[in-house]
């Protein structure tokens, strides 16, 4: 596949393998959809085809145009000495992380909206709570932070490894081949396709796209890794390591699954009942673990740092907590399934790797926070830091709470309540949402050279943020608690006191602070947003050079 | 040399790093998920438990379809309020044919497990149309559709014979007859009746939703919340011997 080069150089312009072998591959891969676009047995199914052939056309035309366009070379590695980054990918994914944060928010507030008005469920298949509650958590955990967890792993590999990223179309294949995954799930949640696992509902032929895309990421990264300048791998990247493998090894430990037919979307799941559970909640628990908590950690091991200008606290500290996290949280999942039908020696062990779990989280906490000695003054004056250091409290608080909540008597209580959910969002608001707007807030003005447009925007966005996520966290634990007792409720007489829908009923105030929370938490998002655009299409150019390479912190 | 100086073999070489990581990590999930997959005393000995109806199989794909389990949990604790409020205590036994498990995490609706019987089929064809016009206080979504929506009885075997590929004993005769069982268990007068019964003993045959004509998915939906939690008669369950 060679073409004269139509550029008077002295070298003549060929496609690589990989222009031509993901070309090629993607143009069959338009005609195999087309064909189940056509033949499929369900209306997902070939709608979900149709995508796959646009997408896969339009791939290859972008291809096309994109070798057109270049000069003969590929871009070097290295100009002048210095690395010669590769950001595109990078931008391509922050920018996805904003819109898919908002879009995930949104829906976030719209479902809690219609636990306290039901009419707003419009009685339409496709509105339903049911549906759009896993749009809602596929939205803000794999599409807001899967992309943020992609872009700050691009770029801080490159930075701490002082090599450009490996790969010309492998990184673009990566980001790109990730949010279409994301289209395909979304899409199939509002339209039924799904299988029920929690965090996992994708059906079969989505997970195996997740699947191939997946192990690209692994492998751009790794390869990043291996042509390294600096002799030493920096902490952050052992953590973007730890969460780039685990995600691989519980996605296909959680998702074999037998189609009904290679051309309908409907599957069974190869475990059942009891290993099914076990297996769900292992999945389920080490997605918080390591795609919210690994991955998430990494940013702060690099982000934080830099912002504030110091040196990580401890790093033997990171070593410790790096190893005993990863060990601990694996054993953590049977914790979700405490009195239920699952053995009881499962659940024992679940229970007490969860509590030993609470030092090496807190090991991290306190690596995080001490990286501020000596720049504590800074929070005054930089809310990026600010929100970034609030994030890492967030993360020791609902890290002590977790392990609190997997002690036996006190899930007793709150299993199946909305503390639960509470827990939940302490984490994934104040932790992952914090941490994340914190690197975006960095990332952006990196990336695209520019001075951040106003940090006056970003503190109303932390204070309209933190003030979300208290009325939020506060309601659930109210309702969640509220609800654990009336269930358990006894008369003098020794009868129930509580019918469950006078349950139903108490939840109805604390169900509209928390929509009132996901209000100011999505109004802090929109000011964000605002903040951003401005920055990169109105922003002043950066003072300093973005170019300055950066020392890993030791 | 030092500890700290000893881990310098994972921060300068990556696939050493990776090998760290992968052994790490497999641990916790192996000692803890494969067991269960020989240690007999994971899923009790219990009569009863048998595999899932056509019918109700496609309300079981109903009841997944639209996301029922994110509130209504399948799995009664052995607490005291719990079991006075739903019913005995879920077993594993119960959820043993059960691909993906429906135990749920959250209640914001009632447990499910042992609703089975518990209201007349009108109940549930009323307030699975409009559930606040039975009970006004519900903040469940009500699902009209599933009314208008007939069921597509040509992949059903398909559906059987996948369940059984996944380990679900489903015989070859249920297997050949799945799309005629999936209209006689709604006709309780139609000739296919008997048979079918044979076939699934004490599967109760009704028109569920009362319209006449081809079963709906609403007659599949409220075929398999019927049948929740009523198979094993726990007058003659022992619980001695499955003490775990």
């Amino acid at each position: 596949m060679t073409s004269p080069s139509s550029v008077s150089k002295s070298i003549s312009k060929s496609m690589t393998m990989g222009e031509a072998g993901l070309a090629s591959g993607l143009a069959v891969f338009a005609f195999v959809s087309l064909l189940g676009m056509a033949m499929g047995h369900d209306a997902a199914f070939s709608f979900h085809a149709a995508l796959a052939c646009a997408a896969s056309l339009i791939s290859v035309v972008v291809i096309g145009n994109r070798y057109l366009d270049r000069p003969a070379e590929l871009p070097p590695a290295e100009i002048n000495g210095r690395p010669n980054y590769y950001l595109g990918p990078i931008k391509f994914a922050s920018a996805m992380a904003m819109f898919w944060g908002i879009a995930g928010f949104t829906v976030g507030l719209i479902i809690a909206m219609q636990l306290a008005w039901p009419a707003l469920n419009f009685d339409l298949p496709w509105t339903t709570f049911g549906r759009l509650r896993p749009l809602h958590t596929s939205a803000v955990i794999f599409a807001f932070g899967g992309n943020v967890l992609i872009a700050t792993s691009f770029y801080v590999v490159q930075k701490t490894c002082r090599t450009r990223l490996a790969g010309d179309l492998a990184p673009w294949f990566v980001v790109v081949g990730y949010n279409f995954f994301i289209l395909i799930a979304g899409t199939g949640y509002l339209l039924g396709v799904t299988q029920s696992k929690e965090y996992a509902e994708p059906e079969w032929y989505a997970d195996l796209w997740l699947t191939i895309v997946w192990v690209t990421y692994l492998l751009v990264f790794l390869m990043t890794l291996v042509k390294r300048k600096e002799p030493h791998i920096f902490v952050a990247n052992w953590f973007y390591l730890a969460f780039i493998i685990t995600i691989a090894v519980l996605h296909l430990g959680n998702n074999p699954a037998l189609p009904v037919s290679f051309l309908g979307s409907k599957s069974y799941i190869a475990w059942g009942g009891v290993q099914d559970a076990m297996f769900q909640w292992w999945y389920g628990h080490n997605a918080v673990g390591f795609f919210l908590t690994a991955g998430f950690l990494a940013i702060m091991y690099y982000f934080i740092p830099k912002r504030a200008e110091r040196p990580i606290y401890s790093y033997r500290l990171s070593i410790i907590h790096f190893w005993a996290l990863i060990f601990l949280y694996i054993w953590a999942g049977p914790h979700h399934l405490h009195y239920t039908a699952l053995p009881d020696w499962a659940q024992t062990l679940g229970m007490t790797f969860s509590i030993m779990l609470w030092m090496p989280s807190w090991g991290g906490m306190i690596n995080g926070l001490m990286t501020l000695s000596g720049a504590w003054d800074k929070l005054r004056t930089d809310p990026v830091l600010r929100m970034m250091v609030v994030s890492v409290a967030f993360y020791g608080m609902s890290t002590f709470e977790g392990p609190m909540m997997s002690i036996k008597v006190v899930n007793s209580l709150s299993h199946y309540t909305d503390w639960t959910i509470g827990h939940v969002h302490s984490g994934a608001l104040g932790w992952v949402g914090f941490v994340s707007f914190g690197a975006l807030y960095c990332l952006i003005p990196w990336l695209w050279n520019r001075q951040l447009y106003s940090l006056k925007l970003v503190n109303w966005h932390f204070w309209i943020s933190t003030i979300g996520i208290v009325l939020y966290i506060s309601a659930m634990w109210v309702s969640g608690i509220l609800q654990g007792l009336m269930w358990r409720a006894y008369t003098s007489l020794g009868f129930l006191e509580y019918s469950f829908i006078e349950s139903v009923e108490a939840m109805h105030p604390f169900y509209i602070i928390r929509a009132a929370g996901g209000a100011l938490f999505l109004a802090g998002a929109l000011i964000m947003a605002f903040n951003l655009w401005m920055t990169v299409n109105a922003g002043r150019a950066s003072e300093t050079e973005g170019a300055a390479a950066l020392q890993p912190a030791e | 040399m030092s500890f700290w100086n000893r881990h310098k073999i994972f921060e300068k070489n990556s696939i050493i790093l990776i090998a760290g990581i992968l052994v790490v990590i497999a641990i916790g999930g192996l000692v803890e998920i494969t067991p269960l997959f020989y240690l007999k005393s994971t899923i009790e000995a219990v009569d009863g438990v048998r595999p899932y109806t056509p019918l109700e199989l496609a309300g079981r794909n109903i009841y997944v379809r639209e996301g029922c389990y994110l509130c209504h949990s399948q799995m009664i604790r052995p607490l005291r309020d719990e079991v006075e409020r739903y019913g005995h205590y879920s077993l594993a036994a119960e959820s043993m044919y059960d691909h993906p498990f429906q135990w749920g995490s959250k209640r914001t609706g009632p447990d499910l497990a042992r609703v089975g019987g518990k209201y007349s089929d009108d109940w549930h064809v009323t307030h699975l149309i409009n559930p606040r016009s039975i009970v006004p206080q519900s903040v469940m979504p009500g699902y009209p559709a599933l009314a208008k929506t007939e069921l597509d009885p040509s992949d059903v075997a398909a559906h059987l014979r996948t369940n059984r590929a996944v380990g679900v004993p489903y015989t070859d005769e249920q297997i050949a007859n799945a799309a005629a069982d999936l209209k006689a268990q709604t006709d309780p007068d139609g000739a296919g009746s008997d048979a079918f019964q044979k076939r699934y003993p004490k599967a109760v045959v009704r028109n569920f939703d009362g319209k006449p004509g081809n079963p709906t998915e609403l007659d599949a939906l409220i075929a398999y919340l019927q049948m929740l939690g009523t198979l094993v008669d726990f007058k003659l369950y022992n619980e001695k011997a499955n003490l775990r």
